[in-house]
């Protein structure tokens, strides 16, 4: 950079630091002198290094420091100094010694280990007495007073035997402290030295204000230059959580092929949920370890009269070509509520309600689903299932067309299609779709073709229902490269903010 | 799924072609089972519920031999006659009334084929069995027991024998009490004044269903070569479905199937049946469903692929499917041996228009606007736990309540606040300010289907060192204010924010917001330091009066 853009790229805080530098000069020092805040003179300094005039260096000291209990033996003395003191005179028990000087337990026992290490002392069947090296002790500097008289200093001044007992210390109860002290200095670059000694008298326009501009003062003055590679601080913004974005664009993605959105609530009744859909009473999904159960409000009223007694004889009696269930169904399990466990529960209730002098129909919902389930990895108790059902002259080849589309335009261009069960279709299938990064198929839902016994008792007739219900969640972590489903829901607002944009 | 551990050379063998560890795990998948791991020794396979008959090697080999043309058809399978007879007693009518049952001769039995009996027996009771509840298998060596045999409901202080594994004879409540099985399935006796036994013409007790066999005739090793096998259950048809399959595998080991003559009341009954059921199969209903144009050649060729039997428009069902109920169980198998992969997937064209719910639209045009007011949106689980959602907020209220979930999430929300303060408590190492928001459903106790009240609400907390009851209501003014409403502002003394700095609002009458400074007892309750204030807006109700 030449050497005027740079004085005419000053901002003010480099402006008052410049005068003052010199080779080596360090941060308290321009600190005194600018009399700016530290934080302004260290800013100064690092937008000056970015500009090549200088480097600022950074210095590290461990200055060694006496502790709370450090200060207070330095003037009673060291515990096993003062130990020493008592056994001059005669041999004392652990327990007298410790009621005699009043340290607590720790120390003793500390100072004990010491001086028995150290073979100051003696014990002899709980009695401590002094020996004669002890006693030669007792009227000594020890190295670790003498450290400890030598505080402040830095860890560097220390000799390789002064470590070691330093290291002593500091194992014991806040006798030393070792704080970290930083200094900056200056060395200034060529550009810097010259820079330094150079008068910028011009004057430079800082912000653009109404006044200038109204005045014209921008005609007769230049504009400082700003470092257009300067950091800046992140704005504070709102955002979408990344889920719903993507919950967004599958709502598009049926809502461009023509689907009407179908709503309905997270509690249902074992009926909607289980006994519309052909699910038999004795099912193991109805188990207290697969499903949610309320246990207040326990129960929901049935649906109207028409619908319950049709589903209740076909999972009886069948009819209609099948043979039923041939079980006693029970009303007061089918008014059990529970929170649903697929959004298909919502199809059941569509599909009893639909005007059938419009069809064909397609509807589709993207809804929150339950299941009893232990929260790992790759399991969640509580997610988002996308639910898609087209009633008209429509085959299993249909079927397979919606799901291929829909999976092509969640990104995934290959689907492949499996054999799967679910009580309520039949011609079932597995969706597996190919991993682009991970390099492998994953299953990613289910669906089929309603079963006669679920449409007819629902809609008095028989009609092809292709259905759908595919788990949200699994479909959009590849994107977010997330590799367990708990991180979906922890809402670490930093994660939704830098969340990769959803650019489908 | 019922997850089964198949012995590869013995799968192989039944099967009679080798093919390879990929060809093998492909095919396999494509009949619609979950291949979790093949190697040298064994193929591990999640089988669907709806076909129990693939729960064993002898079971599983046999689909896939038809399947990948390796046989061709039905299977016929063959009950030899005897004189074994069984008298149901009216007794067991009350308790668990029904049994079917045969034997089954020149076994060979090793650990090897011991382990396979054992494990069609166990899975079987955990899925088509429900846990035993609807179908209890019991084996036994022939040579033990004394023909007739009776099966037969006693008091269980007449009940007295030594269980299978234990070293002495006890009574029927104490094995209920102290037998391992005896405490897993105690709950399917329990209430009975009396239990079922099986006892041969010794009065011997040869096992007390559906709990466990005699210890003395009821073990099964590798001396034995004949065994008695009986069903028990509430449903005849399910539990004949249930002996033939077992009786079907036991038949591929090589062993021959003899009937026993159960007597009900006054009418003998001859079990096993082995004859196949008959569905009528309609070409052109399959083609329609499947979208292709088969001829019925086509179809018997599929439909033999799948082990059945066709002769006219009419499917010979084999003895052992529980699964076909109707004519479309029949296509779906066919287009399994069609094979998914060779459907070739089609869009219709059906002229349908798409429409949005009014409400979720609304819901987002909401959402876009707090994004310009600069708040981050959240999203958190619907269930939450009582605590936090009332004790920590220093209210109560009536709120939905989960039978079976952990206290972390053993209630549905019935206000937002909670959940943001949650979501605040997690976000501690952020930085501040933290502006967030979340939309969702909310719950209480009220009239409809379900009796349970769903709603939407918006949740906004607003958290920094200078949060104050200003902000939120800026907030509030600027999104109400879009839509040109009038409201009325009234004090509020709602325990969850600070007293004399919360307010309730008020649109034609109707309350539809608060918002307020979090009373900072309840910041320390959620773990937080910073101050907050945070506002929560019935949608519904806000949607209501728009439209």
């Amino acid at each position: 950079m030449d050497f005027d853009k740079i004085a005419a790229s000053l901002h003010p805080l480099e402006r008052s630091v410049l005068p003052f530098l010199k080779q080596d000069i360090g941060l308290n020092e321009l600190v005194e002198k600018t009399r700016l805040s530290e934080i302004e003179v260290l800013r100064a300094l690092q937008w000056l290094e970015n500009k090549k005039t200088l480097k600022l260096i950074k210095e590290e000291k461990n200055i060694v420091q006496l502790d709370e209990n450090g200060k207070k033996y330095i003037i009673q003395g060291l515990p096993e100094k003062q130990l020493l003191g008592f056994l001059l005179y005669r041999e004392f028990t652990i327990k007298e010694l410790k009621e005699r000087t009043h340290l607590d337990d720790d120390e003793i026992n500390f100072s004990i280990g010491i001086l028995k290490k150290k073979e100051a002392i003696n014990i002899n069947d709980k009695e401590v007495s002094i020996t004669d090296y002890g006693k030669d002790l007792a009227s000594k500097i020890t190295d670790e007073e003498r450290i400890m008289k030598s505080l402040p200093k830095d860890m560097s001044e220390f000799s390789k035997d002064e470590l070691e007992i330093l290291k002593g210390l500091q194992r014991r109860k806040k006798m030393v402290v070792v704080e970290t002290k930083k200094k900056f200095f200056v060395k200034l670059s060529k550009i810097g030295e010259e820079l330094s000694k150079k008068k910028i008298k011009q004057e430079f326009i800082e912000n653009l204000t109404r006044d200038i501009v109204k005045e014209g003062t921008w005609k007769k003055q230049e504009f400082r230059r700003y470092d257009v590679k300067a950091f800046v601080p992140s704005i504070n913004y709102g955002r979408r959580h990344f889920v719903n974005q993507a919950v967004r664009y599958v709502k598009r993605i049926w809502l461009d092929m023509g689907f009407k959105e179908m709503s309905g609530t997270n509690v249902q009744s074992s009926f909607w949920n289980f006994d519309a859909l052909f699910v038999p009473q004795d099912h193991p999904a109805r188990d207290l370890q697969d499903t949610f159960f309320i246990k207040n409000p326990e129960y929901a009223n049935l649906p109207r009269k028409e619908i319950l007694e049709n589903v209740k004889k076909m999972h009886e009696k069948g009819g209609f070509g099948s043979e039923g269930w041939k079980y006693q169904w029970d009303e007061k399990t089918a008014r059990k509520n529970v929170l649903r466990t697929h959004t298909t529960a919502l199809s059941a209730i569509t599909l009893a309600s639909l005007n059938q002098n419009e069809l064909p129909l397609k509807f589709f919902n993207v809804g929150k689903v339950y299941r009893n389930e232990t929260m790992d990895y790759s399991h969640l108790f509580e997610f988002y299932q996308t639910e898609g059902i087209v009633i008209g002259d429509v085959n299993f080849r249909h079927l397979l067309g919606y799901l291929k589309e829909f999976f092509k335009k969640m990104g995934f261009e290959k689907a492949r299609f499996r054999p799967g069960f679910f009580p309520y279709t039949s011609l079932s299938t597995e969706v597996e779709v190919f991993h682009p990064i991970r390099k492998k198929w994953i299953e990613l839902g289910g669906a089929g073709i309603l079963r006669p016994e679920v449409v007819i008792p629902l809609m008095g007739k028989d009609a092809k229902v292709l259905a759908w219900g595919l788990g949200l969640e699994r479909i959009i972590t590849p994107y977010y490269d997330i590799n367990d489903l708990r991180e979906i829901y922890n809402n670490d607002l930093k994660k939704i903010k830098k969340s990769k944009i959803w650019l489908k | 799924m019922p997850v089964v551990n198949l012995n590869r050379k013995t799968f192989e063998k039944i099967v009679g072609r080798k093919l390879s560890q990929e060809k093998l795990a492909e095919r396999m998948a494509m009949l619609g089972t979950d291949v979790n791991e093949i190697n040298e020794k064994e193929i591990i396979v999640e089988v669907f519920p709806d076909r129990p008959d693939l729960l064993s090697e002898q079971g599983f080999a046999r689909a896939f031999a038809t399947f990948i043309q390796a046989e061709k058809g039905l299977k016929k399978y063959h009950v030899k006659k005897s004189s074994y007879k069984l008298i149901v007693d009216q007794s067991v009518e009350e308790v668990r009334p029904f049994t079917v049952c045969c034997v089954v001769k020149n076994l060979k039995l090793d650990d090897e084929k011991i382990r396979e009996i054992i494990q069609i027996q166990e899975k079987l009771h955990v899925t088509y069995g429900r846990n035993r509840k609807k179908a209890a298998i019991g084996i036994y060596p022939l040579e033990k027991i004394k023909w007739p045999i009776t099966y037969l409901a006693k008091k269980p202080s007449d009940i007295f024998f030594k269980p299978l594994g234990s070293k002495f004879p006890m009574n029927a409540k104490d094995i209920l009490l102290k037998n391992p099985a005896g405490i897993k399935y105690k709950y399917l006796l329990d209430n009975y004044r009396r239990y079922p036994v099986f006892i041969d013409s010794e009065n011997r007790i040869l096992s007390m269903p559906p709990i466990i066999n005699s210890e003395e005739t009821g073990r099964i090793d590798e001396k034995t070569k004949e065994v008695f096998i009986e069903v028990s259950g509430f449903d005849f048809d399910v539990l004949s479905i249930c002996l033939n399959i077992v009786a079907t595998a036991l038949s591929d080991m090589k062993g021959d199937i003899y009937q026993v003559d159960v007597k009900y009341g006054n009418k003998f009954t001859s079990t096993p049946n082995f004859s196949e059921k008959t569905m009528n199969i309609d070409l052109n209903y399959v083609n329609k469903i499947l979208g292709l144009s088969l001829i019925e050649k086509d179809m018997k060729k599929y439909l033999e692929m799948m082990g059945y039997g066709y002769n006219n428009k009419k499917v010979l069902i084999p003895c052992y499917r529980s699964d076909i109920i109707h004519q479309i169980d029949l296509a779906k198998d066919i287009a399994i041996a069609y094979g998914y992969e060779n459907f070739k997937e089609e869009i219709p064209k059906i002229d349908t228009i798409g429409y949005e719910d009014r409400f979720e639209n609304f819901k987002e045009k909401i959402a876009g606007i707090l994004i310009g007011f600069g708040l981050m949106e959240t999203n958190s689980y619907n269930l939450i736990g009582k605590q936090e959602q009332l004790e920590k907020m220093k209210i109560d209220s009536e709120v939905v309540e989960i039978s079976n979930s952990n206290e972390e999430f053993n209630t549905l929300r019935h206000w937002m606040i909670p959940s943001l303060l949650k979501v605040l408590s997690n976000n501690k190492h952020n930085e501040y300010p933290q502006k967030i928001f979340e939309i969702g459903n909310c719950y209480g106790i009220g009239k409809s289907e379900t009796n349970v009240d769903e709603f939407s609400e918006l949740g906004i907390m607003i958290s920094h060192n200078k949060a104050d009851f200003t902000e939120a209501k800026q907030i509030l003014d600027s999104l109400l204010g879009l839509f040109g409403f009038e409201y009325s502002v009234e004090e509020s003394d709602h325990k969850s924010f600070i007293a004399g700095r919360c307010a309730k609002i008020i649109v034609n009458g109707k309350e539809i917001a608060f918002l307020g400074e979090i009373n900072p007892e309840i910041i320390v309750n959620f773990n937080l330091e910073m101050p907050a204030s945070g506002l929560e807006l019935n949608l519904t109700e806000l949607f209501k009066l728009v439209e």
